[in-house]
């Protein structure tokens, strides 16, 4: 666990960056997030993506995979690339202040 | 008054519940296992029919043998299920009434969701050794490699076995040492994710394996397209890996049958369900189990396995008007094949990651956990003969719980607080 402020609260992060208590983020910190891993400025459809990330997350422990992001948040997998480069269903969980996804192995 | 069990699938998880209760249930109980065809294929086997460690006719036997007496084998497509009036409807128009309806359908291969897969070089250059007909043509096919780049890429996940694409790697590597040709054979692992092992204490283990036996690794790819007459992977953000011979593992999803079934699966197709009872969200007279379902956890006959305790369980529960039980803990339990008669095993549940230390009898073994060991090559081997004999017949295996045993596993390396699986 790393110790770190955002927006001048103390927060919980792995050692990744990822957050370990989702309810310490609030949405001023995503753009700081955001800026450190190279998105500039985070626009409506990077939103749609992120309230997607966190909403399926807090309903139901789970961080969606980017299949299932392409199938229900609206913006289908290229454009996900397009937003958020690399790794679209990581980056968007880092920004949206939920763990980090695992795979089962 | 008779009841009905109706169960769709007639492999792993089907069989075994069927067997499992028939045995619990009275007579006034009727049980009867729908699936399409009559061959049941054991799955564990198909890594080794590209080697020719397996021959194809050893691995497949009859579905409708593997079942006790009493109970019915009915073999048809099942078309859809109507939840809201306790219904199954199967191709041609005939329909099933059920008191309760199990779904263990597994997962089905969907090579036509990535752009040109299945289509230019398949059976060729292409091959997926997660069916019998592609495996069985890929060990000729690897037969014949003698030089070049073979590339082995699981599109995404979820996917049956997630580790079985790791060991393909790891018995090619073998495999084309024996055959003298492994210095002119490039051996590329292409996965989704960020890593080969994403669970931070196997990872912490295992991560130098894949260097050890000289497999590149091409981490964050999520394949967009397979173009099989340039010999090529393209990603999404468009970088590409060629190819020679690439084995692909196609995106999975559930069973036709749930996506054309309102509310019973989810965005992929797979059941929604409770992972520690087992019921579908559906309705409280549907459950499921195995590869069909969307539980956090492995894909795997040992998750499956495991399951069938609860599922009998919650089933006798819900006939007899009582509460389920929560008991499903996730546990899984796999074997890793690592060539030169050697593998790993790995135990985990939902909530604690594959640690290391000694299984099934806290510090006695005889099996190494995520450590390579002859013994579990050999308990790998003989688990063959279990699943026939003992785990389809619906008996216990000898020693092994169905919930994880934190007993005799290295706890000084948790905790980690997960995010989910991929």
């Amino acid at each position: 666990m790393t110790p770190e402020t955002l927006e001048g609260t103390p927060v919980e992060l792995d050692a990744e960056g990822f957050f370990l208590r989702p309810e310490q983020w609030t949405r001023d910190m995503a753009d700081a997030i955001a800026r450190e891993n190279g998105i500039a400025e985070l626009t409506d459809r990077h939103w749609t993506v992120i309230d997607f990330m966190r909403t399926t997350y807090l309903d139901t422990g789970s961080a969606p995979s980017i299949r299932s992001l392409g199938k229900l948040s609206g913006v289908p997998i290229k454009e996900l690339y397009g937003l958020f480069p690399k790794g679209p269903a990581k980056l968007a969980a880092k920004i949206a202040g939920i763990p980090k996804p695992r795979g089962c192995i | 008054m008779s009841r009905r069990i109706v169960i769709l699938g007639g492999g792993t998880g089907g069989t075994l519940a069927a067997n499992r209760l028939r045995r619990v249930c009275g007579a006034d109980v009727e049980i009867i296992v729908v699936d399409r065809d009559d061959r049941h294929v054991y799955q564990p086997g198909l890594l080794f029919v590209p080697f020719g460690l397996a021959e194809p006719e050893e691995i497949v036997r009859s579905r409708r043998a593997q079942l006790h007496d009493g109970v019915d084998f009915r073999l048809a497509e099942v078309e859809h299920v109507d939840a809201p009036a306790s219904t199954v409807h199967l191709a041609g128009g005939e329909t099933i009434a059920y008191d309760v309806l199990v779904v263990a359908s597994g997962a089905a291969l969907l090579p036509e969701e990535t752009e040109g897969l299945g289509g230019a070089g398949w059976g060729q250059e292409v091959f997926t050794f997660f069916e019998l007909e592609s495996a069985t043509a890929l060990a000729a096919a690897l037969a014949e490699l003698d030089r070049g780049r073979l590339v082995v890429n699981p599109v995404d996940m979820p996917i049956k076995c997630p580790v079985a694409p790791l060991e393909f790697c790891f018995l090619a590597d073998w495999y084309l040492r024996e055959r003298g040709v492994r210095d002119a054979v490039q051996i590329t692992y292409v996965t989704s994710l960020d890593a080969a092992f994403t669970k931070p204490v196997a990872s912490a283990h295992l991560a130098g394996l894949l260097a050890a036996k000289g497999i590149a690794l091409e981490t964050e790819f999520a394949t967009g397209q397979v173009d099989g007459a340039q010999g090529r992977l393209v990603s999404y953000d468009d970088r590409e890996v060629p190819f020679d011979l690439l084995v692909s593992i196609p995106l999975h999803g559930g069973p036709a049958h749930v996506g054309r079934s309102p509310g019973l699966g989810d965005e992929l197709g797979f059941v929604a369900t409770d992972p520690h009872t087992l019921q579908a969200r559906v309705a409280p007279n549907v459950f499921a189990l195995g590869d069909a379902t969307n539980l956090p956890t492995s894909k795997a006959g040992s998750v499956t396995h495991f399951e069938g305790d609860t599922l009998v369980a919650n089933i006798a529960h819900h006939l007899a008007g009582e509460p389920l039980e929560p008991s499903f803990d996730g546990h899984s339990n796999c074997f890793i094949e690592t060539g030169f008669h050697k593998a790993l095993l790995i135990d985990f549940n939902y909530d604690v990651e594959p640690l290391p230390g000694r299984f099934p009898e806290p510090h006695l073994g005889p099996l190494a956990l995520l450590k390579e060991s002859r013994m579990n090559h050999m308990a790998k081997l003989a688990f063959q003969w279990m699943y026939w004999h003992v785990l389809l017949p619906g008996r216990d295996l000898p020693g092994i719980s169905p919930q994880l045993q934190l007993a005799g596993k290295d706890l000084s390396q948790l905790p980690t607080l997960q995010g989910g699986p991929r």
